[in-house]
């Protein structure tokens, strides 16, 4: 398969669109848990309500469509293969622990890979939808609407006290988690980002790397999203996560134009030296690839570079993952094959860029 | 340090415990914090996992003087998926809808901890399961806007607040005939 084909199938059609803000707000998501009354939460339920409710809503809501959302497919955790489970992964279509710990999960995952619903995760559902840029208001309008539909077939365990009752006490109420993925280079460059973090988590909003491990962010993508989620409506806390990514974006573009001011040649030097990486680079690690985009996405934001397409920080932050790269060589790779493969396929990547434009 | 339970033995843990923002520090000795339930088990060791769900845990001393009587320790459990207090609480996770109802008395200051002094809901209600919940939240959204307009003397429009108000109990009173 040729790599053009190949990204084209890996890419998710939402994610090729822009949205608002696009050159600092990645992604915007809503996911909301919910559960089945009658049935015990997965963590403790037997394979027999298990295999009832994954039977129960694949016949309900397999190949059925809802507004955009076309197509539902319903796919089994135990029809696929690890290599199949880790890329739905990477694409954040499915959590790390419906992959690995969910003998009976499945996923409803709509054709544009918009909408997924997850099943017998921690929660009987956790339907998650994504828009690109930062869409948080008709993110939860939209997803208000899927849970509605939903509910018209399923009676949903809530509580007039405490909301909607979830496996874990951190998501009881309103069982949302709003998110927001940024791209945020020139306030983690200049270090303020830190010192902003903790008014943010007074606010009962987490900020955190969103690829690599622990605190570190990888190509200084962040994920900021809602801790409470009881004793405070869903618009409400939409509105506080959106004042704040006003806020950042605000002080983002700030510091990029500070840092043109002040230091433009250390900073043009920087963006081309990490084009030049990711244009020759034999071998390269994922975090030095993480690095390298986010400077050079930066340098297409402040128009240093113009040959080539903005998604190409989104497409390569997907594509150059463990799962991805073993797809597409079509077998098990080392690290340090896989580390060779990746700087192959940003080569490539880069040329079929130059090749658009004649 | 000795040991502040049996003031014998030295003090081999210690730790801080903060009630309603309050801090007590508490230096125990490994048998005494076996015996207070500050540890779960004897030969397992104070992990991280103990630390993290102790956050459940804090009113270890009402549960402990519950311990002995069985017929209490009885009705803590989960009529409905089994699950007792004490596996909630190690565990930190429900079993069920219904461990919402039978935990109810332990939960306030768990959830005031995680959701910033929450303790009720407030938002989305489900169309058909919560069809009377959202009606009833509307009768009390138009009473106090009845309270409003009479204060206002504007006795008009109360008057046809006051009509809408019956009318909407009349039939949340047939619905809910039996959902006691």
């Amino acid at each position: 398969m040729g790599l053009e084909q190949f990204i084209n199938e890996a890419i998710s059609p939402w994610l090729k669109d822009d949205g608002p803000d696009s050159d600092i707000v990645m992604s915007s998501r809503i996911r909301l848990a919910r559960n089945f009354e009658q049935s015990p939460f997965p963590l403790i339920a037997n394979q027999e309500h298990l295999d009832g409710i994954l039977y129960f809503l694949e016949k309900e809501f397999n190949h059925q469509s809802f507004a955009n959302y076309e197509q539902l497919e319903f796919v089994r955790m135990s029809d696929l293969k690890p290599i199949e489970k880790q890329v739905l992964v990477e694409k954040h279509l499915i959590s790390p622990h419906l992959a690995d710990k969910s003998t009976y999960g499945a996923a409803l995952i709509s054709k544009n890979e918009q909408v997924s619903i997850m099943i017998n995760e921690e929660d009987h559902i956790r339907m998650q939808l994504y828009f690109p840029g930062f869409q948080l208001d008709r993110a939860l309008e939209e997803a208000f609407q899927i849970d509605d539909w939903l509910e018209e077939k399923i009676d949903y365990a809530f509580d007039e006290e405490r909301g909607y009752l979830t496996s874990c006490p951190t998501n009881v109420g309103t069982g949302l988690r709003a998110s927001v993925m940024m791209h945020l280079p020139a306030l983690a460059m200049t270090r303020k980002l830190n010192r902003m973090i903790p008014a943010i988590n007074q606010l009962g909003l987490v900020v955190r790397g969103i690829y690599g491990e622990g605190s570190e962010a990888l190509g200084n993508i962040f994920q900021i999203s809602n801790q409470v989620t009881l004793g405070r409506s869903e618009l409400d806390i939409i509105e506080d996560l959106t004042s704040v990514v006003e806020k950042l974006i605000e002080q983002e573009r700030h510091a990029r134009t500070i840092l043109c001011q002040q230091s433009e040649l250390e900073l043009e030097d920087r963006i081309f030296r990490s084009y030049g990486i990711l244009e020759h680079s034999r071998i390269i690690e994922s975090k030095e690839t993480a690095k390298c985009l986010s400077d050079v996405r930066l340098g297409i934001d402040l128009g240093y570079i113009t040959h080539i397409s903005k998604s190409i920080l989104n497409e390569l932050m997907v594509l150059t993952q463990p799962a991805f790269l073993q797809q597409y060589a079509r077998r098990m790779l080392t690290p340090h094959e896989r580390d060779v493969f990746r700087a192959s396929l940003i080569r490539e990547r880069f040329t079929l860029e130059q090749r658009e434009e004649y | 340090m000795e040991c502040q339970e049996c003031k014998q033995n030295p003090a081999t843990l210690h730790f801080a415990q903060v009630i309603n923002g309050e801090k007590r520090e508490i230096h125990v000795c490994h048998q005494c914090a076996k015996e207070k339930g500050y540890v779960a088990h004897d030969d397992e060791s104070y992990s991280l996992h103990n630390l993290l769900s102790g956050l459940f845990n804090f009113d270890t001393e009402k549960l402990h003087h519950s311990t002995p009587n069985k017929t209490a320790e009885r009705q803590m459990e989960c009529k409905k998926c089994g699950m007792t207090y004490q596996e909630f609480a190690q565990v930190g996770k429900f079993g069920c809808a219904s461990c919402y109802q039978t935990f109810s008395a332990h939960l306030n200051p768990i959830f005031r901890r995680v959701h910033s002094g929450n303790t009720t809901h407030d938002g989305k209600v489900p169309k058909r399961v919560g069809k009377d919940i959202s009606a009833r939240r509307k009768v009390k959204e138009l009473k106090w806007k009845l309270q409003q307009l009479i204060a206002e003397e504007e006795f008009e429009e109360a008057a046809k607040i006051r009509d809408q108000i019956k009318e909407m109990e009349k039939s949340l009173n047939q619905s809910g005939e039996g959902d006691v």
